[in-house]
């Protein structure tokens, strides 16, 4: 195994050791932590576009930790799908370790770093891992670190939310573990490739139970994706949430549909009887309705970090109507809009941190106040950023719904997804509209509590990266789709992970 | 007589049952008890899915044919120390909730604070 092979667990090891190292120095050198965590990020993109440069041959390269064999032992798959949450990972974790560090909100409390780079660790872990136990143990890593990050710079409102996300994300857990458990007794294995083989022999008395596992685990998933009707603690946990910490969750439901899209055609494809694509019926309705909800949301939420939380949920809608199809060019699809989405959705929250902090006590209220220091770069960055999230040209999300649209226009139910899809991009449009007129066009009453503050124009740099690389993304839409289009037919054809994990053949 | 499989399965069956209704009531401390009867009723239940076995041995021996499943033994270990820690992260964030906004519903919401509160 030459030095390049462990490429793969390095988006793992190098925050697994940044982060007892950050809260060892910080105590007494803080500009250390800071360097330590910004260190590891970079090193992890430097990883993780290796590895997107790696997969892009088409090859699914395994990692077994410790070298024992797989289905045994623990084994890592890097794909072309791992690869592109994993870039997306470093990339974001960059932009919001920027923001906090800038808008100095890392010093709200001691351990910002640390936890960040938890949450790392269970994000990238859970993007690489090819094992089902061990998903859920990088599942409860990256909770555990949330909820530090959530609560990082406390406050009632912060408590009163995290207890709501705490308790619902434990239960969240409870219900994996027993699909887990359905699961591993029905098939005796946790491989998920494995899992996928064995699902095939399972016999016709057993078949209700594999089909009760498998919507207990999309149920689990989809909790975490925030479909509805498990999307309920989201707008309020990501409202409160610091910003850059909001920012970095953006990812958080994408590790729900990234889970889906990596379990259901492995475990519950063809092959699976009387179970295989048993989420089918309900995905989509369940999807149409999450856009619905999330955008309404955005047109009729009071602050814009709650506008921000509810263009989330909605984009996950979006996402999700495109999963719902499980074909390989509606998830290729689906990849480009969910790089696009997480890109937007954090540059939102980004955006609100900036107009909160230059209005004193109107904070990110949607409402008229008087007028704020640079507020039409800060209006300017706000439309820019609103265009990219509702889908207008020409940012990314335009290309990215234009590319749902296409793809589902197959299925039976395409006038559904349609015209919700374009629904909600209207009412999205008018949400934004009317939120930038209160906040950047009108003016209200000079009051002495709401002094403009006079901040540095460095905190919209995150956010004008945030920008740019959704710029970037639909001038290079072009090799972006083509790697989701190839990303999703790697995942679609599941006999080929399989064949590359237990070394068949 | 009853069978082993009838009792750990009504067993996991009551402590479920206890578990949802404590964790749909309103106040914090009955949540965080819910909680800990469900995990509770989740590692029995994973612990049931190597299948229920009397007096087998789980690690290999040269006197013995057949075995237990010595898996769920491991995953047990791991969801009980992860649910432990969970536990008690809930109970130490509800404390901090209740003392900072002096409300012990999860809602946050103060009018039911003193409903069935007896001081």
């Amino acid at each position: 195994m030459s030095l390049a092979d462990h490429i793969a667990i390095a988006p793992v090891v190098v925050p697994a050791l940044a982060a007892p190292f950050a809260l060892l120095v910080m105590r007494r050198r803080r500009w250390l932590g800071v360097t330590i965590s910004f260190t590891s990020c970079l090193l992890m993109l430097a990883a993780a576009v290796t590895l997107l440069v790696m997969a892009s041959d088409g090859v699914i390269r395994t990692y077994e930790i410790g070298g024992w064999q797989a289905s045994f032992g623990i084994v890592l798959v890097v794909d072309r799908l791992a690869a592109i949450m994993l870039v997306l990972a470093a990339t974001l974790s960059l932009l919001a370790l920027l923001h906090a560090v800038v808008t100095e909100t890392d010093r709200d409390g001691w351990h910002f770093h640390p936890l960040l780079q938890f949450q790392l660790l269970g994000l990238n872990g859970a993007f690489l891992t090819g094992d089902l136990f061990n998903l859920f143990v990088f599942f409860e890593v990256l909770l555990i670190a949330s909820y530090g990050l959530m609560l990082h710079g406390q406050g009632s409102a912060r408590l009163k939310a995290g207890v709501q996300y705490v308790i619902v994300n434990i239960v969240g857990s409870s219900l994996f573990l027993i699909a887990l458990g359905l699961l591993y007794a029905l098939t005796g294995t946790l491989n998920m490739a494995q899992m996928g083989l064995r699902v095939a022999a399972i016999g016709a008395e057993d078949q209700w139970l594999l089909r009760v596992a498998g919507l207990l685990l999309v149920s689990v998933f989809a909790l975490k994706a925030a479909l509805v009707p498990l999307h309920l603690w989201l707008p309020r946990t990501y409202a409160v949430a610091t910003p850059p910490v909001a920012a970095l969750f953006a990812i958080m439901t994408k590790v729900g549909v990234y889970s889906l899209i990596r379990v259901v055609p492995q475990i519950f494809g063809d092959g699976a009887g009387s179970a295989a694509w048993v989420p089918s019926p309900f995905l989509l309705p369940a999807a149409i309705i999450t856009a619905i909800v999330g955008f309404s949301g955005v047109f009729v939420a009071r602050r814009l970090s709650e506008q921000a939380a509810y263009a989330i949920v909605g984009s996950t809608g979006t996402l999700m109507i495109a999963v719902a199809g499980w074909q390989t060019d509606t998830i290729g699809a689906a990849l480009y809009y969910l790089v696009h989405s997480t890109l937007a959705g954090a540059a939102l929250f980004f955006i609100a941190d900036v107009v909160a902090r230059r209005r004193g006590s109107f904070s990110d209220t949607i409402s008229s106040g008087p007028v704020f220091h640079e507020r039409q770069s800060v209006a300017l960055l706000f439309l820019a950023v609103a265009i990219g999230v509702v889908g207008l040209p020409p940012l990314s999300g335009f290309i990215g719904k234009l590319l749902i649209m296409g793809s589902v226009a197959d299925a039976p139910w395409w006038g559904w997804a349609w015209a919700v899809i374009l629904a909600t991009t209207l009412i999205g449009v008018i949400g934004f509209a009317r939120a930038g007129s209160a906040v950047f066009w009108k003016e209200g009453p000079v009051t002495d509590d709401a002094a403009p503050a006079r901040v540095a124009r460095s905190d919209m740099a995150a956010a004008v990266i945030a920008l740019c690389l959704m710029g970037a993304l639909s001038i290079a839409a072009g090799p972006v789709t083509a790697y989701g289009e190839a990303a999703a037919m790697q995942v679609m054809n599941s006999a080929n992970t399989v064949d590359a994990v237990l070394g068949v053949g | 007589m009853i069978s082993l499989e009838f009792l750990v399965a009504s067993a996991i069956g009551v402590l479920v049952a206890g578990g949802i209704y404590l964790t749909l009531r309103g106040r914090t401390f009955q949540v965080v008890l819910g909680l800990t009867l469900f995990s509770y009723a989740v590692n029995t239940f994973l612990f049931a899915s190597g299948r229920l076995v009397v007096d087998r041995a789980p690690i290999w021996s040269k006197t013995v044919t057949e075995y237990a499943d010595p898996l769920p033994q491991a995953l047990v270990l791991t969801a009980i120390v992860i649910t432990f820690g969970m536990t008690a992260l809930a109970v130490i964030l509800t404390l901090r909730s209740f003392l900072e906004t002096g409300s012990d519903q999860v809602d946050g919401d103060p009018k039911g604070k003193h409903e069935d509160d007896p001081s």
